[in-house]
């Protein structure tokens, strides 16, 4: 396994290992350029997985402190715990279902396909569907999607047969158990799905699809990618004439490192990557990296979301077997009779008792609450995806209140809904509850917004330096050899789960770098 | 389908003591729950954790539980706010201020009230309270993290060990119409 010196100013320096920093450190390492990979968690093993939700969450997740503030649910059930997101290598690609979409055409173009929305900050992405088409199938078969290079979907749950039922019986059409990354039959050295149930926590068949074991050992063996784990990055350092030299992180011991690089990489998910450009600041970039134009952090995005779940008079045990067993499609079309723009999806979902009872009513107690809950093993549950509006209001922002423990200032997540994402919201619960009504549910429970599992926006991607913050390879508009690599480049968020294009476009990022530095234009 | 058995079978007396019977036990004699804990609480003395647990069922009342898993659902709260100079004395202050609240109300201390709809009245007078708030997100994870309490709700939890559900009834239903 390769080891570089700090000094090696020869390397690519990648921060995160997830979906998009995992994909990337690999698919350079494969083109034969000098990675190292800086990841701030620790790293385990498929065997090492917790199958118990807070004992896993515990294990895993990023639990250090942030704050929330703007009048969605999520600050108010859970005021420092804006989002799921996972701190050890391989990032949340550890703790992720596996759902695997692909944009829609028309949602590359959602400022010119939508209109004006008012309050809504919509931006055309600046590349499309047509130029995105070989690097998602290029992600597809790297993850075994199923439904894609004639890998069998999988078999569906009761969950599924319920949503199924009920979704027909509506006369939706584009009912199936999903593009996923899961492999229905063994692939890429990787078993297949045993329907363990606990896709959440980790796959302890390894058959779902993670950075953690497909990418990263693949990288590591061409000799040309480390990765250290446990390795914070607390910086990103640059010269006199604006270019980015290296960073400085602290290691296992706490003790601060400054690692050398050609060019940096930053994939620590859509809130820390804006929180690090935000505490790089410097005289010569006085607003944090980047940040010329006060675009870093602004327009996050979450996706609308919300699940609905129903009680039936007979058993339905929806945690046997995978967490996203199936998918409606039919109103993630864009059609604004509806009263709103955008689609959204419908996909099932289960927790096990604890989390059910942690996020089924967040704050609710008594008689009304607890008869829900012992009908546990009669319920079966959706939850919604859907596009939201980018809002510049809408935006992770530092919190100089609170240090963590390496002094550096902790991320405010602040998030209004739109009205666009309320209306989206309702037709969705309507719909949703119509689906469980239709095959006979006694009761339909409307569940508010989980902490966000789809971060996204933070830094994004514009044809022009003053809306965003990279350009059409995530190459920030104002630091040459400074590169963003995770989902915090959307442009906007499309009604998909974003880990496939999140991929696709580390890929695409990938071959254009290796150019770059192979013409020595870098 | 293969179906959980969930039901918690137990004698005539388990259930009085550990349901409607439970207030009317801790009336008459309050260390009886209090003894039944398996150890004493760090932060509360026994007549005041008898109130706690009683205060946890009317929380979260799940009839099929026994008591055992409310007492140790407060023992591990117990055992956080134990931690830190600042909560040290909330369980202890908060059923003084609740049994205070009962008192007021209904003219006793809170586990003498023998009706939950009463009970629970009390409970909404001090929703508001720093204790209740950190009672009732403290049960949430107290209550329902105990490994042993899943099977009664039907959930059978990690499979890994058993080869999964493939087997095991992931697509078993059969009565969809
Ligand atoms: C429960 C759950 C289910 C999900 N299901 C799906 C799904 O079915 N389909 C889908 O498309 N998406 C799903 N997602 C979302 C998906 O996991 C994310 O979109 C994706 O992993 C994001 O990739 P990323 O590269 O942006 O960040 P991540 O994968 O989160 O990786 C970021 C990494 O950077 C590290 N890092 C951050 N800051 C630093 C720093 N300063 N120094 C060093 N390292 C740092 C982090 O520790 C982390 O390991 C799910 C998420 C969750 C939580
Ligand atoms: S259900 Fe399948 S994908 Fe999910 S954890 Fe189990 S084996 Fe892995």
């Amino acid at each position: 396994m390769a080891k570089f010196d700090l000094n090696d100013d020869s390397v690519v320096v990648v921060i995160g290992s997830g979906a998009g920093g995992g994909t990337l450190s690999n698919e350079l390492a494969q083109k034969g350029i000098k990675v190292v990979c800086l990841e701030a968690g620790g790293r385990f093993d498929t065997s090492d997985f917790i199958n118990d939700e807070w004992a896993s969450y515990a294990h895993l997740a990023w639990t250090d402190k942030r704050t929330t503030s703007g009048s969605w649910r999520v600050a108010q059930d859970f005021p420092e715990l804006p989002a799921w997101i996972v701190k050890a290598v391989g990032g949340t690609t550890t703790h992720w279902a596996g759902a695997s979409l692909r944009f829609q055409d028309h949602e590359w173009k959602a400022r010119s396909t939508y209109g004006d929305i008012k309050g809504a900050a919509l931006l055309d992405w600046p590349i499309d569907g047509a130029e995105m088409a070989p690097w998602y199938a290029k992600a597809e078969s790297k993850m075994g999607t199923t439904g894609t290079n004639d890998i069998p979907r999988l078999p569906g749950n009761n969950n599924y047969k319920i949503l199924h039922a009920g979704a027909t019986k509506l006369g939706y059409k584009k009912v199936h158990t999903g593009n996923m990354s899961i492999n229905s039959q063994p692939r890429d050295d990787r078993a297949s799905c045993q329907q363990l149930g606990f896709c959440f926590q980790g796959c302890k068949m390894g058959a779902k699809w993670s950075t953690l074991y497909s990418e990263i050992p693949k990288g590591e063996a061409t000799g040309n990618l480390e990765v250290r784990a446990h390795a914070y990055v607390v910086q990103i350092e640059h010269d006199a004439g604006g270019k980015v030299t290296g960073v400085v992180y602290a290691d296992g011991d706490g003790k601060m490192q400054r690692q050398k690089a050609r060019l940096v990489a930053l994939a620590g998910n859509s809130i820390e990557s804006p929180r690090l450009l935000l505490n790089s600041h410097s005289a010569l970039f006085p607003h944090g990296l980047a940040n010329g134009a006060g675009q870093v952090g602004r327009h996050y995005m979450r996706h609308t979301t919300g699940s609905v779940y129903a009680v039936f008079d007979k058993p339905v045990h929806m945690y046997r077997g995978t967490t996203m067993a199936g998918i409606v499609q039919d109103e993630a079309r864009n059609d604004p009779s509806r009263g709103y723009v955008g689609g959204y999806e419908l996909e099932t979902i289960s927790l096990g008792i604890p989390f059910m009872a942690a996020f089924l009513e967040p704050g609710s107690w008594g008689r009304d609450f607890t008869a829900t809950l012992d009908a546990y093993d009669n319920m079966a549950g959706l939850w919604i995806v859907g596009e939201d509006m980018p809002q510049a209001s809408n935006r992770v922002s530092l919190n100089t209140d609170f240090k963590d423990k390496h002094g550096m200032s902790i991320a405010n997540v602040h998030y209004d809904d739109h009205a666009n994402d309320e209306a989206m919201r309702s037709h969705a619960f309507k719909q949703g509850a119509a689906i469980y009504e239709a095959v006979g549910a006694s009761k339909v429970l409307l569940t508010p917004p989980y902490p966000s599992t789809h971060n996204l926006g933070t830094n994004r991607m514009s044809e022009k330096p003053e809306d965003g913050v990279v350009n059409r390879w995530g190459q920030t508009h104002e630091v040459k050899n400074l590169f963003i690599s995770d989902g915090s480049v959307f442009t906007t968020g499309g009604a998909e789960n974003p880990t496939l294009t999140i991929v696709a476009l580390a890929i695409r990022q990938a071959d254009h770098l290796a150019g770059l530095m192979s013409r020595n234009e870098i | 389908m293969r179906v959980v058995d969930k039901t918690t079978r137990v004698g005539r007396r388990e259930f009085l003591r550990t349901t409607a019977g439970a207030a009317a036990v801790a009336a008459v004699a309050p260390t009886v729950s209090g003894q039944a804990l398996a150890e004493p609480l760090k932060t509360v003395t026994s007549p005041a954790a008898a109130t706690l647990v009683q205060m946890a069922r009317d929380l979260y009342p799940h009839d099929a539980l026994p008591t055992k898993f409310y007492q140790s659902a407060v023992s591990i709260i117990d055992t956080e706010v134990s931690g830190s100079a600042d909560t040290i004395n909330l369980l202890a202050d908060g059923a003084v201020e609740l049994d205070a609240a009962a008192k007021k109300l209904k003219g006793m201390p809170y586990a003498a009230i023998a009706d939950e709809v009463e009970r629970v009245a009390v409970l909404k007078s001090i929703e508001s309270t720093p204790f209740f708030a950190r009672m009732r997100s403290g049960m949430v994870t107290a209550l329902y993290n105990q490994h042993d309490l899943w099977i009664k709700f039907g959930y059978e939890g990690p499979s890994f060990e058993k080869g999964g559900y493939l087997h095991r009834g992931f697509d078993d239903i059969d009565w969809l119409p």
